[in-house]
Parts: structure tokens; sequence; C-alpha cells
């Protein structure tokens, strides 16, 4: 990254370096689905970085069907007032007004999510145009370099959220590392073609074959239920981990979310995780994700 | 001395980018999330990151109080935003139950300067740094509301609001500490500062 002695004379917001290192902050670290003040208070508690606030989990999201949209604004206002960490919440994909709504209400982060239903089959919003930063889902190298042309200053592996059954997580992020991998291999030449492969644009590729890496934060997200699958991501190079329906579905959230804390920090220390991991009570039941028909997948929504 | 092992502290936060700025500032840099850890490091940054989580972590896996005997023993520690947190005698707008490690005799206030739509970058000069102003990022951060005398006062910004100006870079001793995260900007010359004061500490 370079300085800019010149522009910065005025305090700047909003730029590129501030959003995406909003996202640098919270590496390491657990961001939590909550659908209230107490269950925020109860995140924090646990040692969660972040809440992510929304009116359904994806758990429940899928078990009641229909259109599932943007939370209340004061629930959300709720839960940014009951915690000092900072607050997440999500809008539609290309649900352009709905970030309008959420960025007015003072949220740190916007999740342009898969788990609602998409507003917009075509395009994704425009992230450029907000001061408040975003995060995004992909499954692949493609996608997730498409959302960062569109200003996400964060990617998460999209997963197969609410099913508790982390095997889609695993699937997209390895298919990013690999391809990233793939990428450092490539002379000048190559890197023109792998951008037209990748749908994406030749410089952002050029700088992943630079970097070996993202140019922003890369977390896990859809799927993981307990202590060893949140280190199963870390290990498997994700910076963090989000967790939707896998802690509040869960026998004993406050107990669950400690030890998924603890197991992202020592993520490589299998003594740690082996005692994170004792007596937590029931997990949430989770999904067969193979027996889960194409319509009902979130991973598919958003291109 | 020789070449000096400084550890940044790696239970949450931005690890990889101080580690990468000490190197480019020729010490050893390395990781600690383990008290034995701690123990073989000549000084520490303690990274930005989300405090709350921090502390608690270091309190659960029993960094707290090596934390403290080896801040008491003279060991240099560079803290940013989070990091400035952890260092502070007494903080505001913490948790109730929120534990810093302390050190420099100052009050910070947490998430001062907004939520994140309030974050912001801006020059900013520094006191002991040639050159051009460093880059201040500053993300949710905490300002220095009260410093007691024996603290140096390194840099400030306007207030937004007033005539004032705000606290945002702070030594006492051996203890260095900035609201803003230089290790976010790829100049390398505030972390420069810290290696020289951890080599005049070791000789």
């Amino acid at each position: 990254m370079s300085t800019t002695p010149t522009s910065a004379e005025q305090p700047q917001v909003g730029t590129a370096r501030v959003k995406r290192g909003m996202a640098e902050q919270l590496k390491g670290g657990v961001i939590m689905d909550v659908v209230n003040a107490e269950q925020a208070k109860i995140a924090e508690d646990a040692g969660a970085v972040a809440v992510m606030a929304l009116e359904r989990v994806p758990a429940d999201i899928r078990k009641d069907g229909g259109v599932a949209r943007m939370s209340d604004p004061n629930m959300i206002e709720e839960i940014i007032a009951a915690v000092s960490i900072p607050v997440m919440a999500k809008s539609r994909i290309g649900h352009f007004v709905e970030a309008q709504v959420l960025q007015s209400l003072g949220v740190d982060y916007i999740d342009e999510s898969e788990v609602l239903t998409p507003a917009d089959e075509v395009n994704h919003s425009d992230k450029w145009a907000f001061t408040t930063p975003f995060v995004c889902g992909a499954t692949n190298l493609g996608e997730a370099l498409r959302r960062i042309a569109e200003g996400a200053a964060m990617i998460r592996s999209k997963g197969e959220a609410g099913t508790g059954n982390v095997v889609e997580a695993v699937r997209h992020l390895r298919q990013i590392k690999n391809e990233i991998a793939k990428l450092r291999g490539f002379d000048n030449n190559e890197l023109y073609a792998a951008a037209k492969e990748l749908r994406a644009p030749y410089e952002l590729v050029r700088e992943v074959a630079e970097l070996g890496k993202l140019p922003v934060v890369l977390f896990s997200a859809g799927g993981v239920a307990t202590p060893a699958d949140a280190a199963l991501m870390r290990q498997l190079g994700a910076e963090g981990v989000f967790v939707g329906s896998g802690i509040f579905k869960s026998g004993d959230p406050a107990k669950r979310a400690a030890a998924i804390v603890k197991a992202t920090t020592f993520y490589d220390d299998p003594k740690i995780i082996a005692d994170a991991s004792r007596n937590l009570g029931e997990a949430m039941v989770g999904i067969n994700c193979d027996t889960l028909p194409e319509t009902e997948r979130y991973a598919n929504r958003g291109w | 001395m020789s070449t000096p092992t400084i550890g940044v502290l790696a239970l949450q936060g931005d690890v990889r980018e101080h580690l990468v700025a000490l190197a480019a500032a020729d010490a050893l840099a390395r990781p600690v999330r383990r008290p034995e850890e701690l123990a073989e490091v000549d000084a520490l940054v303690m990274p930005g990151g989300e405090s709350t989580t921090i502390s608690k972590l270091a309190v659960l896996f029993g960094l707290m109080d090596p934390l403290r005997e080896r801040v008491a023993g003279g060991m240099p520690v560079y803290g940013t935003c989070a990091g400035m947190i952890l260092l502070a005698d007494k903080i505001l707008d913490g948790r109730d139950d929120q534990e810093t490690v302390g050190g420099i005799d100052m009050t910070v206030r947490r998430n001062a300067f907004g939520r994140q739509n309030e974050s912001f970058e801006t020059a900013i000069p520094f006191v002991g740094l040639a050159g051009d102003p460093v880059t201040g990022v500053f993300i949710r951060a905490p300002w220095v509301e009260a410093v007691g005398a024996g603290v140096e006062v390194l840099a400030e910004v306007p207030a937004a609001d007033g005539p004032d100006a705000r606290i945002v870079a702070v030594r006492q001793g051996n203890l260095l500490a900035t609201s803003f995260h230089p290790e976010l900007t790829g100049d390398h010359r505030v972390h420069e500062y810290f290696v020289r004061m951890v080599e005049a500490a070791g000789r």
C-alpha cells in the first residue's frame, strides 16, 4: 500500500484503506449472528469481535421460507446500543436502498448477503458509493474479485448458511486458495487469459498474483457449528470466522460461543481445541447438503 | 545489542501487518500467544483489534499477569489502537469488566472518534520523526483524554468540534502508544522509532 501525503491534509472518511483496515482489525476473531440485544451481550461477553444483527438466523430463514429482508431498524439500533463492539447487518443482494438505510443507522459493516432473498438477479450494489464498508460472500476467486471490483472491503466464503454443515465452506475456501496458488505460478502473459477466465478485472488478478492473497481480508462463513469447525477454517487459510445459527441454535450458546472464540485464536493447538470442545451440550442439528435441493442452496445466489 | 526480537501479541487483530512492519524495520518479529513465548522476546507490540476480545483472551490464557510483570520490569511495548487501550492505566467507555495491562499514566476513551462511518485518515506531524507527516489511519479509534506528568505527547489531531486538539500518540519511558495504525500504511517510520527505543533499552 502506498501513502497519500498530499490527499490526506483534510481528514478523509470512507477511504479504501479505512474500510479494508477495519476488517484487518477483526482478524483472528469470531463474528456472531444475533437476533436481539440479549444475544448480542452474550456474544460480546464470550469475546466476539463483532456481531451480525439480523431478524432470523439462517436456520430459521430456511425453516420459515418466504422472502427474507433487511432487519427492522429498531432491532438494529437496540443491538448497537447494547454492545460496545462493532455491529454488522445484512442487506439483500443488489438492494442498495436497504444498504443506504443500514448506513444511516450507523452500522459498522454491511453484509450484502445471499442468506437474504436477492433483490436483483443481475447486479450487486455499487459498494464504492458508500462510507460504510461491505463484506460479500464468494464461492471462488472470480466471484471474490468481482465483489472487490464493486467495492467490497472484506470477503467471506459463502458456505451453506443455516445447515450446521461445514462442507461447503471448506469447498469454497479451498477453491479460493487453490485458484490463488495457481495464479502465483503464472507469468505476465498468462495473467490476461486468467483474468478473462475468472471474469475479473486484470489489475485485481495481477495484484492477487503478486500478493499471494486477496487484497482484502478473507473470512469463512456458512456452516461453522463447533470449535473444531472454526479451527479447521483457520487452518485452511481463513483469517477469521462468522458463526451464524451454530451458536444460538445450540444447547448452551454462551459456552459454545466462548469455546469457538478460544479455538479460533489457538486454531493450531489441538489440546486447547479439545479443552474448548468439552461438555458444550447439544450442537445445532444440521442438514446434509447433498439432500438440499438446488433451489434451497443459498450459495447459488449472487453471480 | 544484536538484532532485537520483538513479539506481536497474537490473540486477535492485525498481527500480520505488524510482523511485516517490524521485519521491515530490521527487527526479528514473531507472534506471541503464550506466557512462555512472551518470556523469549525483548519487546512487544500490542496490535489493533477488538480490545475487549484481546483483554478477555489475555486473562483466560494466563497472559495478563506476565504482561504486567514484563511492563513493570521495563520491557518496551508499543500499542496501536486496541493496544493503546491495553497500555492505559485508566479507560473510559470500556466494558465494566475490561482489564488493561496498564503502564502509561493516561486515561484513554474507547471508540472516542466514533463508529466506523466516522473512521478517517489524515496527515499528522509526529514528534521525533523527520520528513513528511505520518498518515494516521483511525478506525473506531480511541483518543487520550488525560495524561500524567511523565507522559510525552508525540502527536495530536485537531478536534472536529472545537479549538482543542486530541492526543493520539504518547510515550512514557519504554512504552509507546498510538490511536492510529501505522502498520496499515506501508510507512515504517513509527516502527523504526520503536525499534530504536528497544535498542536503547537493551544497552
